[in-house]
């Protein structure tokens, strides 16, 4: 980036939550104390930037779906709400325009600062980053050095490339997304693009932007640049900064690295990382996660093309209802001490998943921690080999403990239905083991495989609304007491969703409607959206939360319609499409030893924790 | 004919070849862009040895560090350990080292020990010197065969070694059937941590 880019530094407003005071920090000393971090460029203009504003929302975020949306109880026929709920939108009106003039004084700035469009302002981060990268190519952007590839064993350029990217180079900076993670010392742990080694100092520069709002006993949330938001999280001794250029909220953002870290948390535990970095400030985390790169990445992947992140609920494979009842049955008869969940998988789809009894009863099974599970299995061919014993963590269920995971393909070598079994006890192997092969039998003998391979999603035609073109239903009327999964259920994306780029556009459109619907400032409950080459209705009740697209030439009328024909069509198929009352077993003998947080396990973690290691 | 079980887990450096070597052993295959192991793996393998049957029951544990403080876990109760090292990396010569004096620690009192220099299909980029290694190995009594997975070069064969080692007193007794239930060593497997 040239260096002039960044002198009016008008557009970009930092949001900065608690206290709620305007900061205005002397330029000299931001500019200051980010020479010292070698990056005496920084453009000072940045700091006298009085748009910077500060959000006052409370700490401890919530993933984008759990914003409560304020709830009116909306169970009258839709056209009733159509008067007073729909808000009709231009056409190319993407770009959160505020309709209303009820925007609060922190939505408004936020929203001035991503509309800003005409002010071709600093992009100062991007700057930032851009200068710090100069300054490496001093250093080289010498690859990680993976040990397979050294060895002359080639691994195919695909898997490699965003590795070994050059980070000076304009296709890095392209990137749509970038997710970086550090520690409070500022070393890097994880790039999404290039090397963590090349990051360094742009990592540095990060984290310096961290501890200076620190230091004002300030925390940095946000930033906004003509293209770029930036978004900060801060989780105990690790830092999370997302750097993107896709329109997606702030709150998606931080919704998406709360998962990344969550993600790191179930391969280490939270204990044991703040134990780690308490004994050390200093630690090299990458140590610890060596070869766990490609499951972050996945992570990241799956993140932005599987809408359930966003949604925060599981997809899961339609079945016909008597199959999946025999399934869980059989689920149900295998079980041995300390089982806790026995969880069936196909095409990367939960089929069914069991749960003991008392331990549910405690704690209710977290859609995210499913996804954890899920991305793991996809994200590595190493489960296709044998059977697996693993041990992993939970993080919604329980951040520090770990359980211990059985892992293996009931098909092999297809690979494509596979079994998860969770046990406390980490020596439960070859119980666990024994259990599989009770499963395995039973399936057998049912043929249950072969029926397996035949369910695949379904075709939105299916439905049988002719402008319908695709749709994503997340339904909350499930008896709490069963302690439902959230679940949501949607078609394949067919054509004119069938290339990536028009599949990742129709998520973009939908993740838009999400924020419009999720807004922390201004919660909707039914939009009417029409872009410019298709018509979306996002709608939220107490009873559902749903995303429809149609061709564009729908009417309201039309659409409204046809929301009703396809709420009776899922109705007709609830059965098919969810888990409906996930059954459960009972395995533990003393409910307290499986329960969370039990001191026992607790000990248990610190044994194979990683104390060892410091 | 007799069935013996012998329990075999295989120790080392990450991106040694472990997985590799196993794969070769058990499917007779190679993949060259094989993912790191999560946590371990459990695969067996019946070989017919003299006039007994042998089956394998091999653990092959992750390299990676956060999986280290699991090994007791997998080699508690193991006949035999396999320990790979790369020849193309010193590094991993190091590490084999450690895990040898960690199995003569805490691992179980007559376990044969085998040391497979992996890869020597890239004997160019050779950085362990094969007598270094041979040397090494005689010194702690044991095995020691230079193994290439990709070409199929002495994985058989010390699975075969090992056969020949394992004394015949331990058919019977512990490493058959149940025997290799584990026990909870709590004390032993916190030593092996610090």
């Amino acid at each position: 980036m040239e260096r002039d880019g960044h002198q009016e530094g008008e557009g970009q407003g930092v949001i900065i939550r608690n206290p709620p005071l305007e900061i205005n920090p002397p330029a000299d000393t931001l500019a200051t104390s980010l020479s010292l971090l070698g990056n005496h460029m920084f453009p000072d203009q940045v700091a006298r930037d009085d748009r910077a504003t500060a959000d006052t929302q409370e700490p401890g975020e919530l993933p984008p779906s759990e914003v409560p949306a304020q709830e009116q109880h909306l169970d009258a026929e839709p056209v009733s709400n159509q008067e007073n709920q729909l808000e009709t939108e231009e056409t190319d009106n993407a770009e959160c325009q505020n309709n209303e003039s009820t925007e609060t004084a922190n939505g408004g700035t936020k929203d001035d600062a991503a509309d800003n469009d005409q002010n071709d302002s600093g992009e100062f981060v991007v700057t930032m980053l851009a200068k710090a990268k100069l300054e490496e190519q001093g250093i080289g952007v010498k690859g990680r050095s993976s040990p397979l590839l050294e060895a002359g064993t080639q691994e195919s350029p695909a898997l490699m490339s965003h590795r070994d990217e050059d980070v000076t180079a304009d296709s890095w900076r392209q990137h749509r997304k970038h997710i970086f993670v550090l520690s409070e010392a500022g070393k890097p742990i994880y790039s999404r693009y290039g090397s963590e080694e090349a990051l360094s100092s742009t990592m540095g520069v990060m984290m310096a932007l961290v501890s200076f709002v620190q230091s004002g006993d300030n925390i940095i949330r946000s930033v906004y640049s003509e293209k770029h938001t930036v978004v900060f999280l801060q989780k105990g001794p690790l830092v999370l900064v997302c750097v993107s250029s896709s329109r997606q909220s702030e709150e998606q953002l931080r919704g998406e690295l709360l998962y990344v870290y969550y993600q790191i948390i179930s391969m280490l535990t939270q204990a044991s990382i703040s134990r780690i970095f308490e004994h050390k400030k200093n630690y090299d985390l990458r140590r610890l996660l060596a070869g766990s790169e490609k499951i972050l990445d996945g992570l990241l992947n799956l993140v932005d093309s599987d809408p359930s992140f966003l949604l925060a609920a599981i997809h899961c494979l339609p079945l016909a209802s008597s199959l999946r009842d025999s399934l869980s049955q059989i689920l149900q008869k295998a079980i041995t001490t300390n089982l806790v969940f026995s969880i069936l998988i196909a095409k990367n789809q939960l089929l069914t998943i069991v749960q003991e009894k008392t331990v549910i009863e405690d704690t209710r099974l977290e859609p995210a921690d499913v996804h954890l599970l899920l991305n793991l299995i996809g994200a590595s061919s190493a489960f296709q080999a044998g059977e697996i014993w693993t041990p992993i963590c939970l993080p919604l269920f329980n951040p520090d403990c770990y359980f211990y995971a059985y892992i293996s393909y009931l098909d092999p070598p297809e690979c494509t239905v596979c079994l998860l079994l969770l046990s406390t006890d980490k020596e439960a192997f070859y119980a666990v083991a024994d259990c599989k092969r009770k499963i395995e039998e039973a399936m057998c003998a049912q043929n249950s495989l072969s029926l397996i391979a035949k369910a695949q999603s379904y075709s939105v035609s299916q439905v049988g609304v002719s402008d319908l073109r695709h749709f994503m239903y997340k339904p909350f009327d499930v008896p709490d007491n069963y302690r439902q999964l959230t679940q949501f259920t949607s078609p394949e994306m067919e054509a004119p969703y069938s290339s990536e780029e028009e599949k990742m556009r129709l998520l973009d459109l939908y993740r838009y409607m999400h924020s419009r619907i999720h807004s922390s400032s201004r919660p909707l409950k039914l939009i009417y959206h029409v872009a410019e080459r298709e018509t979306l209705l996002a709608w939220v009740t107490s009873k559902f939360e749903l995303y429809t697209c149609f061709s564009p030439l729908v009417t309201k009328a039309c659409a409204i319609t046809a929301i009703t024909k396809l709420l009776r069509w899922i109705k007709k198929e609830e059965d098919r499409l969810f888990i409906r009352y996930p059954p459960k077993y009972s395995t533990t003998p003393n409910p307290s030893k499986s329960s969370r947080g039990g001191k026992s396990d607790q000990q248990d973690s610190t044994d194979n924790g990683f104390l060892s290691l410091l | 004919m007799a069935l013996r079980e012998l329990k075999v887990c295989l120790l080392g450096d990450t991106g040694v070849g472990k997985s590799s070597i196993v794969w070769r052993f058990v499917e007779d295959s190679f993949d060259p862009n094989i993912n790191p192991t999560i946590g371990a793996s459990f695969m067996t393998k019946t070989v017919q040895y003299q006039n007994e049957l042998h089956k394998f029951l091999i653990w092959d544990t992750a390299g990676q560090e956060r999986f280290r403080a699991l090994a007791p876990m997998y080699y508690r109760g193991s006949a035999a350990a396999i320990i790979v090292y790369d020849i193309t990396k010193e590094e991993s010569f190091q590490t084999l080292k450690n895990w040898v004096k960690e199995l003569r620690q805490h691992g179980p009192p007559n376990i044969v020990v085998a040391i497979a220099g992996n890869k020597c299909d890239l004997s160019d980029a050779r950085e362990v010197p094969e007598k270094d290694a041979k040397d090494y190995a005689d010194s702690i009594h044991a095995i020691f065969v230079e193994t290439s997975a990709k070409n199929a070069i002495n994985i058989n064969e010390v699975f075969i070694e090992i056969s020949k080692r394992i004394p015949l007193a331990e058919a019977s007794g512990g490493t058959s059937g149940k025997g290799f239930k584990l026990g909870r060593q709590a004390s032993e497997s916190r030593r092996t941590c610090c």
